[in-house]
């Protein structure tokens, strides 16, 4: 019984997001049923989850980044657009200069882009660990000056990756049935896993969050683990902005990425972490920025119109964090035990009390 | 200056104040600067108050966001809430045929029920500010686009006189070439502006609200302890960001005379700069309220030097990116050395500011 409460309480993060996921996939299986099926064009697997996985790819691993910096900084970098736009300017630069295009070429400059990308975070994460400046403060220097740096680093125009090796990056390789960023994202998802579960990152990063003071105490640096944060999100920054060029086979200073920190924001909202820094969930948070893209598309599929698009995507929002928020939790658990002290008939209180401490609404975050 | 007092203004500075002087200290640099480096442009009177006439409706977001920041919160609806109600009431005085005052209360309630919204949500269900106030931002674009996606111009008689309305100061002017003397021309958003910097400023420093808003901001659990209704206080500070937010989308209209999409566009993130160039923290409980009409005073000048200096349009993001780092810096630099205790800034008691 303890084992399987406390697989509950792993679980119980992920409650919100699965549902919201579950709602929408019903939502798109009343509109129609033929929401799961999948076509092969040309070898690849095409279809409505397929298009999902590989519209939300750079959206996951952004949020994957804002997960960390929201857990350590209590803060969200609000540039990782921006960032994400420069990093992958430099890499077309390096593509385009280079002459010949090999995948070695591509490789260099996807490297170099990771290391603007690191750049860009060490700016941020001084501003925000050494001069303890609020992180959406600090950031909003790169957000409201970013698009120019890529802009003058493309050179005003918006230079185009004509080449075989970008497009298939950005669609398919001939022979591997499932779309290049869909692998690359996973192939990403599961780096972090790694990572997080051979290094004490996990560990160092909610210590900060919860409480730097204490963390401070204990011999963690929470500086460090703040700046590090931020040199993880240039990272997640910079190959994000690697898979939207390729995707986009231009790269457009001014639309690429835009606005994408709100989304991120939200699939880390959504995704059952608190924007308030400590415990995080990697898993809620790529859950979350799925559900945001199938909730863009399901708006899209049941024809409601363009404009109002962002009238609908507010009020889902507002019905989820209700629907989400302790007290609402609390209120619900509450009713469910008198509905199930009232089932129990005169059954002895204890057991009221017992069901509660179960309820799904009393392990919020 | 006695030194009793002196020691006394030690002990009691704290750190809004603190920073609400650098702010000032900064502007008045920043200004002096501008007016050595352009004395053409910037010598003139009419120029310090263009920066009021054609931004009045951002002095008024920042206000009523300073006072969310001051609680400890965050709104980033007020630019799209103030784009809506441009967009609502041009609507209603072109297509409906509406009086000004109908346009007013229209503004007042658009801004009313956003606020009402965000504080039932934000306090009573303790909801993260942020993604409310950011599906306040994608209800009001979507509700902004769904109305009218075309520029609508408004022409009808009694507002476009609104518009054009000037008040001239008399005594204050420039001569210009001709040896004709043009006197400087203010608008009546500039006065809303000052009306509301008053009220603010009144009502953060002596009302109980006031008072309440900077404790829920510095310490939730200590303001609970003290008896402070800390829900209330919450909701009623976003209630009033909201109704400002309002306002200032009227005030826009007053000044451009047109509803368009990208009206307000942005606002937030200037105004979340202009109030951290004034001192007032995200974190909350630290700030001057007057802080807020400072620093967007800063940023406004800021942006104005960049395009007396003739900056390549892509440039002058850049370099306002710049001198805000450059100021943030400075800023955090000044806490913390203020907070190893190596610096002591000691202030004339005349200038001490209360909080």
């Amino acid at each position: 019984m303890p084992r399987l409460k406390t697989r509950f309480n792993a679980l119980s993060h992920l409650f919100l997001p699965l549902s919201v996921l579950v709602i929408l996939i019903l939502i798109n299986l009343i509109k129609g049923a033929d929401y799961f099926k999948i076509t092969v064009v040309n070898g690849a697997f095409y279809g409505n989850i397929p298009n999902i996985l590989f519209g939300a790819s750079e959206l996951v691993i952004l949020s994957i980044g804002m997960t960390f910096v929201t857990a350590a900084s209590r803060g969200q970098d609000i540039s990782i657009g921006e960032s994400g736009a420069i990093s992958s300017a430099i890499f077309v630069q390096y593509v385009l200069r280079a002459g010949n295009v090999t995948l070695g070429t591509i490789l260099v400059g996807f490297l170099i882009s990771c290391l603007a990308g690191i750049i860009i975070g060490a700016f941020n994460g001084t501003l925000v660990s050494f001069f303890n400046v609020q992180p959406m403060v600090a950031t909003l220097i790169l957000f409201l000056g970013g698009r120019s740096i890529a802009f003058i680093i493309d050179g005003k125009v918006s230079p185009i990756l004509a080449n075989e090796i970008s497009n298939r990056i950005g669609t398919v390789i001939p022979g591997i049935p499932i779309q290049t960023p869909i692998i690359l994202t996973a192939v990403f998802i599961a780096l972090v896993a790694v990572v997080l579960r051979t290094t004490n990152l996990r560990l160092y990063v909610e210590a900060v969050g919860i409480n730097p003071s204490a963390a401070r105490l204990n011999g963690i640096n929470p500086k460090k683990i703040i700046f590090l944060t931020f040199l993880l999100m240039g990272v997640c920054a910079a190959v994000a902005g690697f898979i939207a060029v390729n995707k986009a086979g231009r790269h457009d200073s001014v639309n690429l990425l835009k606005f994408i920190m709100m989304d991120a924001i939200l699939a880390v909202a959504l995704g059952g972490n608190s924007l308030g820094g400590g415990k995080f969930s990697i898993t809620g948070s790529i859950i979350g920025a799925y559900t945001i893209e199938m909730l863009n598309r399901t708006l899209l599929r049941l024809e409601v119109n363009p404009e109002a698009i962002k009238v609908f995507k507010a009020v889902f929002i507002i019905v989820l964090m209700v629907l989400a928020s302790p007290v609402v939790r609390d209120f619900a658990a509450q009713a469910l035990e008198k509905v199930k002290s009232i089932a129990a008939g005169r059954a002895p209180g204890h057991r009221g009390a017992l069901s509660m401490t179960d309820a799904p609404g009393k392990k919020g975050e | 200056m006695r030194p009793l007092d002196a020691a006394k203004a030690k002990t009691r500075l704290s750190n809004s104040t603190l920073l609400f002087i650098i702010a000032g200290v900064i502007f008045v640099l920043m200004y002096g600067f501008a007016l050595i480096t352009y004395p053409g442009s910037f010598m003139q009177f009419q120029t310090f108050f263009d920066l009021f006439n054609f931004n009045a409706a951002l002095f008024i977001v920042a206000l009523g966001l300073c006072v969310v920041m001051i609680g400890g919160g965050i709104d980033i609806s007020v630019g799209a809430v103030c784009g809506l109600v441009t967009m609502a009431c041009a609507m209603f005085l072109q297509l409906g045929g509406g009086s000004i005052w109908g346009a007013l209360l229209l503004a007042l309630a658009i801004g009313l029920a956003f606020g009402l919204m965000h504080g039932l949500l934000i306090a009573y269900l303790e909801i993260q500010p942020f993604i409310i106030t950011l599906a306040g931002m994608f209800l009001a674009q979507g509700l902004l686009t769904t109305l009218h996606r075309e520029p609508l111009n408004v022409t009808q008689p009694a507002f476009v006189a609104l518009r054009n309305y000037t008040i001239e100061i008399p005594w204050l002017g420039t001569v210009n070439r001709l040896g004709v003397f043009i006197p400087c021309e203010i608008k009546p958003g500039v006065l809303v502006v000052v009306v509301l910097v008053v009220l603010y400023a009144i009502l953060m420093k002596w009302s109980r609200f006031g008072r309440n808003v900077y404790a829920v901001g510095g310490d939730r659990q200590s303001a609970r302890m003290l008896g402070i209704n800390v829900k209330r206080t919450i909701f009623l500070s976003y209630v009033l960001c909201g109704l400002t937010a309002g306002i200032s989308g009227f005030v826009f209209l007053m000044t451009t005379g047109a509803g368009n999409i990208g009206n307000g566009s942005l606002f937030e993130m200037k105004a979340i700069a202009a109030n951290v160039m004034g001192g007032v923290m995200l974190n909350g409980g630290v700030g001057n309220l007057l802080g807020a009409p400072i620093g967007t005073m800063t940023l406004l000048t800021i942006n104005e030097l960049i395009r007396a200096a003739g900056v390549q349009s892509n440039l002058q993001a850049i370099v306002s990116g710049l001198l805000l780092y450059v100021f943030i810096v400075l800023q955090s630099a000044i806490v913390a050395l203020r907070g190893s205790e190596k610096f002591k800034l000691a202030l004339p008691s005349w200038l001490k500011l209360r909080n």
